[in-house]
């Protein structure tokens, strides 16, 4: 789950690690409000940062420093409510729906700090590099070898040495030594204690009086872990997801929405994935990846269609079943009465496969409704990217 | 022969009082595997479906002579059920249970890692040695006995490279589904290695998806020790980037974990990587001379 900056700098913010003064702003007048109260309390300057979940604010025009109160609220009108456009967000943008209105910090120096797990290794590593502002994967890519790292061992946590390690190799001086090891122990302490899988501080800054900072912050945190986490949960932003995600998830429905004509109704993650790329095999573009379980009712299937439907680009649904513990006789009855009561005209092409299978396609001939049932995978990939063009 | 389980499996199950782990206890001792007891704290000295049942992994063990355990317990305390029967020092533990946190993992794979028990998944459908032991939920039926092992990170996909091979007529030495987690205890290479040394084991599908580098790393192993013809697939080809298909592990970050730098690296590996997931069995096929 992604949650927003100023969010995860409330979060840092509560471990130590040290954030310049900043609010919330969901409103112009709580944005002129928030830098007003910023500037009378001794703030030189003000940053107006849209909120959103993609990366890449800064480029797409959505951070903006302000010498000013004036110029602090003529930037915030202008980002609050705008589609801010970045390379994560895709061309239509993500609506601003909320700034974050914080002081300037008087930069000496931008550098890089994450925290990710190493999945060959299976351990959780502290990266540290020189190069601030840019994006890591860039690094990474460019120069590995200006990226450090420090794999921590998870009994120990991130020792002193690892943080001196990683504070020498940064460049910074020998005053600031001592703050940034507390920094990277503190940002450790946040990552484990809220069940973090990411974070990342870009920049993370000297000052020009020699004071470290947390300027930006992101944070994700692993779905697998909320349920003991209701302060996380609780941080959620629905607005900055899909709706038809946000709908699905109310079921319990894996639906993740691509673009394409052809939606998709499979079991199993694995076999989901492999459902988009038979399509788009075929000559067809799938239009989701949608995993309804092992153990989908018959609720969740009629909730799947109606989510499937919703999507205007869908001209063929393609389900794709192979019944282990799910029974496929059961399902086809899900599918009947799902399409039944929803009275959906658009083509449905199945492919059953599994334990009771023949009586599950019976279940489909006789029912009067117009499916379609191909014999293999490739043969059901085939029939609905034709019916889709149709 | 086969790997990881035989006629010589002696199976506990923990959670074995739970609705899954009852009913998968009864199908692994259908398939004629010996199911010898459960674990569930505090219903220790009942016994449940005939099977006696256990307050802690090392009683069992100990009563029973188990020398596998599969883990039917709710994620939360999912890690903690590895760690003790771990501790009860049994050679193979399964783990069926999706959604365990990553960070539980971490602290499991510290101790996992020197063990010498093995474990596999979690997030898996667990392992199948056609006509002699299943530890798991896939459903047995569509297996046949045989000489091609197979290994996947997803279990549906496992069944359907299964069901293509035994419509084939083709069976089945051992398949092994390792679980689609950014941390699982068996990986490719683990599974290629037990397979490659198998001597009844005549071919492979390994079957992968996208996330992390394990499929690359397993390439690099396939390459240099892999003398067995060795069929790929890799499930995510059309996936976005920064997206988690499903399985906790299955996303593409950073520009890494693409289908398509692994396939590249398993066809330089030697790999017969086919590119519709409905070839996998024809592939085989024509691999081994039996098409
Ligand atoms: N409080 C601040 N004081 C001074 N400069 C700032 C402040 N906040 C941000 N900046 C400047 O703006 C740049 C971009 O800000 P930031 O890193 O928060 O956004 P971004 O990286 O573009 O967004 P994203 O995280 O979406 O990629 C910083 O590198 C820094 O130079
Ligand atoms: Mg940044």
């Amino acid at each position: 789950m992604k949650i927003h900056e100023y969010q995860a700098k409330a979060i840092l913010a509560r471990y130590g690690v040290p954030v310049p003064r900043g609010e919330v702003a969901n409103t112009l007048p709580e944005a002129v409000e928030a830098a007003r109260t910023l500037l009378a309390n001794g703030a030189t300057g003000i940053v107006v940062k849209a909120q959103i979940h993609a990366g890449g604010r800064g480029k797409g025009g959505g951070v903006k420093v302000a010498r000013t109160l004036a110029d602090a609220e003529t930037h915030a009108k202008n980002i609050l409510g705008m589609q801010l456009v970045t390379h994560q967000t895709g061309p239509a943008g993500q609506k601003v729906q909320r700034l974050l209105i914080e002081e300037t910090a008087a930069i000496d120096r931008e550098l890089y700090l994450g925290i990710v797990l190493d999945r060959a290794i299976g351990k959780y590593v502290f990266m540290a590099s020189q190069a601030g502002g840019m994006e890591i994967e860039e690094v990474a890519a460019k120069d590995p070898n200006a990226i450090v790292r420090e794999i921590i061992d998870p009994a120990i946590g991130l020792g002193a040495y690892q943080g001196r390690k990683l504070a020498f190799a940064l460049g910074l001086k020998p005053t600031q030594i001592n703050q940034a090891v507390a920094f990277f122990q503190s940002l450790y302490k946040a990552f484990v204690e809220s069940d973090a899988s990411l974070i990342e501080i870009n920049p993370f800054i000297t000052t020009t009086d020699d004071k470290l900072f947390a300027l930006d912050a992101k944070m994700t945190f692993d779905d697998n872990a909320l349920f003991r986490h209701p302060e996380v949960k609780a941080l959620r932003d629905v607005a900055e997801e899909d709706p038809l995600e946000v709908e699905a998830s109310k079921y319990s429905l894996n639906y993740i929405k691509l673009d394409g004509s052809i939606a998709c109704m499979v079991n199993g993650a694995g076999l989901a994935m492999a459902t988009m790329d038979i399509i788009q095999y075929a000559g067809g573009s799938p239009a989701n990846f949608l995993d309804v379980g092992g153990g989908a009712t018959q609720e969740q299937i009629e909730h799947a269609f109606e989510i499937l439907l919703s999507d205007k680009n869908v001209r063929a649904i393609f389900i794709n079943i192979f019944g282990g513990i799910l029974r496929v006789d059961r399902l086809a009855t899900g599918v009947v009465a799902a399409a039944r009561n929803l009275s959906v005209t658009i083509p449905i092409v199945l492919r059953l496969e599994g334990t009771n299978v023949e009586e599950g396609r019976k279940i489909l001939q006789e029912s009067g409704l117009n499916f379609q049932v191909g014999a293999t995978m490739k043969e059901a990939a085939d029939l609905v990217v034709a019916a889709a063009k149709a | 022969m086969s790997v990881l389980v035989d006629k010589n499996t002696r199976l506990i199950v923990q959670g074995i009082t739970g609705k899954e782990g009852t009913f998968h206890a009864k199908g692994a001792a259908e398939y004629g595997t010996q199911v010898v007891g459960g674990v569930t704290p505090g219903k220790g000295g009942t016994t449940h479906e005939g099977w006696p049942v256990f307050n802690t992994v090392a009683e069992a063990v100990e009563k029973t002579g188990a020398n596998a355990t599969v883990i039917f317990v709710p994620p939360p305390f999912a890690a903690d059920a590895i760690l003790e029967a771990e501790d009860a020092g049994l050679p193979l533990i399964v783990c069926i249970t999706e959604g365990i946190p990553t960070l539980d993992m971490v602290r499991v794979w510290s101790k996992i890692k020197t063990s010498s028990s093995r474990l596999i998944g979690p997030n898996c459908p667990g392992v199948i040695s056609p006509g002699k032991a299943k530890i798991g939920i896939m459903p047995a039926r569509i297996h046949k006995e045989g000489t091609v092992g197979i290994v996947s990170k997803s279990g549906t996909l496992t069944y359907e490279a299964v069901h293509q091979l035994t419509q084939r007529g083709i069976g089945q030495s051992t398949a092994i589904g390792i679980g689609g987690d950014p941390i699982i205890g068996t990986t490719h290479i683990d599974a290629l290695r037990l397979l490659n040394e198998d001597p009844d084991t005549e071919a492979i599908i390994m079957i992968g998806e996208i996330g992390g580098s394990a499929e690359e790393a397993a390439a690099a192993y396939v390459k240099q020790h892999v003398k067995k013809p060795v069929v790929g697939f890799i499930a995510g080809q059309t996936a976005p980037p920064g997206r988690r298909m499903g399985h906790a592990g299955a996303i593409i970050s950073g520009g890494q974990g693409t289908a398509a730098e692994k396939m590249k690296a398993m066809s330089e590996a030697g790999i017969h990587v086919v590119v519709s997931p409905a070839d996998i069995g024809a592939k085989l096929a024509e691999v081994i001379g039996k098409a």
